[in-house]
């Protein structure tokens, strides 16, 4: 296995190889850093540091050394720059953040940090995690490596793309509304959210505080486990953070499916799912049918409201979490105003782009006076409604599987003139985050023009262990997840 | 129920946005797509539902309220637009 080979493979892979000494952590950054360059059309990054990254892989060759390493020491990551670093700008690839430098690095950031990960820099996404696409960026659009003319999906479109690109192993990423599993179908590669609660929200720009929630992107299910288990756990300084025992993620990747029960929500296969996609999940299934799993039809029948409640709850949330970017603390400030209040009306119109102001307006709007209670807080009912279906057919299943889009990727521009439908692309994955359960993303084929396609797992609250279990089993009896865009294998 | 141009520009308002004549009529269309959509929630009944606040319920976790120094005060200002002698600098508000 040569130093230039390595960055195709898989975080357990470069883990062993750097246990055995077979490459350094400096070398396999090196080899990182040098393909990063390689494929900046990509825009997958917004900042990169090599003095950073080899600094981190020295320290990680010198644990190694010690003795003292886990099986993450030395293998790199990239971070969505919704989280918050010391080392690098921290921009939610807004105007509003150009150049910030936090004083402190996020929990996640941190926790992986001390399993010795090293940083290769800040990923490119949605601005303030809002978006489908990623084409809202202030710092341009992320290209699909499986094709250029596609986007990569959103809002964690540059984390999709660099791990599909093999320009990093993993990536860390955030899901408010599908913002793993959406991109990570989009761009043929794994991506799980965890429960909400599991991975701290301290030094996660918050975009919606009852829905945000940060998780990885990998090649594998296998190598999202070895990631949870250092990057989860219970966090004083998150209120909402779960207070749970540790938990070893990776002990359910030998399960037997045998009798597993796989909820197929009827609402996730009706009017508007694409036929190249269902093709490709009817053979994902068949697959697991093969492996012993038997398929159960089961019915959420509000999932269809989840997309009015979403686009009720997170503007909401939004726009008071948003109130904080006012041009005095930190932020972008106008040059020229007459005084306070038009020093912050002008700061934020310059400062925020047209998803994250008609949110703000939406959010504003649907908690003034006289419409909390039609809006809001009717949306919180209904949002219970959606979590308890869950419940209800969880009663008859194990998992839930089926699309995690209704199509393949789209191109570029071709809704980002039409809020509307673009917000219907987080049909499927909507329900899952109001309800807060984990659910992923794992490549199960392509569709129209080529592009991937990715079947989604649910799984109860806090079965996480499980569900990778289930998706590593599918991934031991097939390939997709092995695939590799073309003019990226070398 | 559809908003009405002057119910963006207040919206825009008390959000601190500003927002030109023009943007405020495309904003209008826009809004207006999306409260149609949001409309559909009006018509679910949910006599006797208990509003979700938070995917797990049981509410916040509180902690003792004891003060501790935060050691970033100058990381903190060096983000600042504009800061003097340790402190954030605004426009005059009080003339």
């Amino acid at each position: 296995m040569s130093a230039s080979e390595l960055p195709l493979r898989s975080v357990a892979d470069l883990g062993r190889a750097l246990a055995s000494r077979q490459v350094s952590a400096v070398e396999l950054a090196q080899a990182y850093l040098s393909r990063i360059e390689r494929h900046r059309d990509l825009n997958a990054f917004l900042d990169v540091r090599p003095e950073v990254t080899l600094a981190q892989a020295r320290d990680a060759d010198a644990r190694i050394a010690r003795g003292d390493a886990g099986p993450l020491a030395g293998v790199p990551i990239a971070h969505k720059d919704i989280f918050v670093t010391r080392d690098y700008a921290s921009t939610a690839a807004s105007r509003m953040l150009k150049g910030y430098m936090s004083p402190f690095d996020a929990t996640v950031v941190e926790k992986l940090a001390g399993a010795g990960m090293v940083a290769l820099g800040k990923l490119n996404c949605d601005e303030f995690a809002m978006g489908s696409s990623n084409e809202n960026s202030h710092y341009g659009n992320v290209l699909n490596p499986w094709d250029k003319t596609a986007v990569p999906g959103g809002s964690s479109g540059g984390s999709a793309a660099a791990v599909a690109a093999r320009i990093a192993p993993a990536a860390t990423a955030t899901d408010t509304g599908g913002s793993i599993r959406e991109p990570a179908a989009f761009s043929g590669i794994t991506g799980i959210k965890p429960t909400y609660g599991r991975a701290s929200r301290w030094g996660m720009i918050a975009f919606a505080s009852s829905l945000d929630q940060a998780g990885i992107m990998t090649q594998s299910a296998e190598d999202a486990a070895l990631i949870f288990n250092a990057m989860l756990g219970f966090d004083p300084r998150d209120s909402t953070s779960v207070d749970r025992p540790a938990e070893d993620y990776t002990r359910s990747l030998g399960m037997d499916l045998k009798g597993l029960r796989i909820g197929l929500p009827k609402e996730f296969f009706g009017e508007g799912l694409q036929p190249d996609v269902e093709k490709a999940i009817r053979e994902a299934l068949g697959e697991y049918v093969r492996l012993g799993a038997e398929l159960v039809e089961i019915s959420l029948p509000n999932a269809g409201l989840g997309i009015p409640v979403y686009y009720v709850i997170a503007p909401a949330e939004c726009s008071s979490n948003l109130s904080r970017f006012d041009g005095v603390r930190y932020g972008h400030r106008a040059a020229h105003y007459e005084d306070l209040n038009d020093m912050m009306k002008k700061s934020r119109r310059e400062g925020f782009g047209p998803e994250p102001r008609r949110r703000i307006l939406i959010g504003t709007y649907v908690l003034s006076h006289g419409y909390y209670d039609a809006y809001y807080l009717q949306a919180q009912k209904v949002r219970r409604l959606i979590a308890d279906e869950f419940q209800q057919a969880f009663r008859q299943c194990d998992v839930i599987a089926g699309p995690v889009t209704t199509s393949v990727a789209f191109g570029f521009g071709e809704k980002a003139a039409d809020p509307v439908s673009m917000y219907l692309s987080d049909l499927y994955t909507i329900p899952g985050s109001l309800a807060g359960i984990p659910g992923m993303s794992l490549p199960c084929g392509f569709g129209a023009r080529n592009r991937p396609v990715g079947l989604q797992l649910m799984a109860n609250y806090f079965e996480e262990a499980k569900l990778l279990g289930v998706a590593h089993r599918y991934q031991q009896a097939t390939d997709w997840h092995k695939r590799i865009p073309a003019g990226f294998s070398e | 129920m559809a908003l009405t141009l002057s119910d963006v520009q207040r919206i825009a308002h008390l959000a601190r946005i500003e927002i030109t004549q023009a943007e405020a009529a495309h904003a209008l269309g826009e809004l207006n797509d999306i409260f149609a959509m949001i409309e559909r929630l009006q018509s679910v009944d949910t006599a006797g539902i208990e509003p979700m606040s938070h995917p797990l319920g049981g509410g916040q976790r509180l902690r003792e309220d004891a003060a501790a120094p935060t050691g970033v005060r100058e990381a903190a200002l060096a983000n600042a637009p504009a800061q003097q002698a340790g402190l954030f600098l605004v426009p005059r508000v009080i003339e």
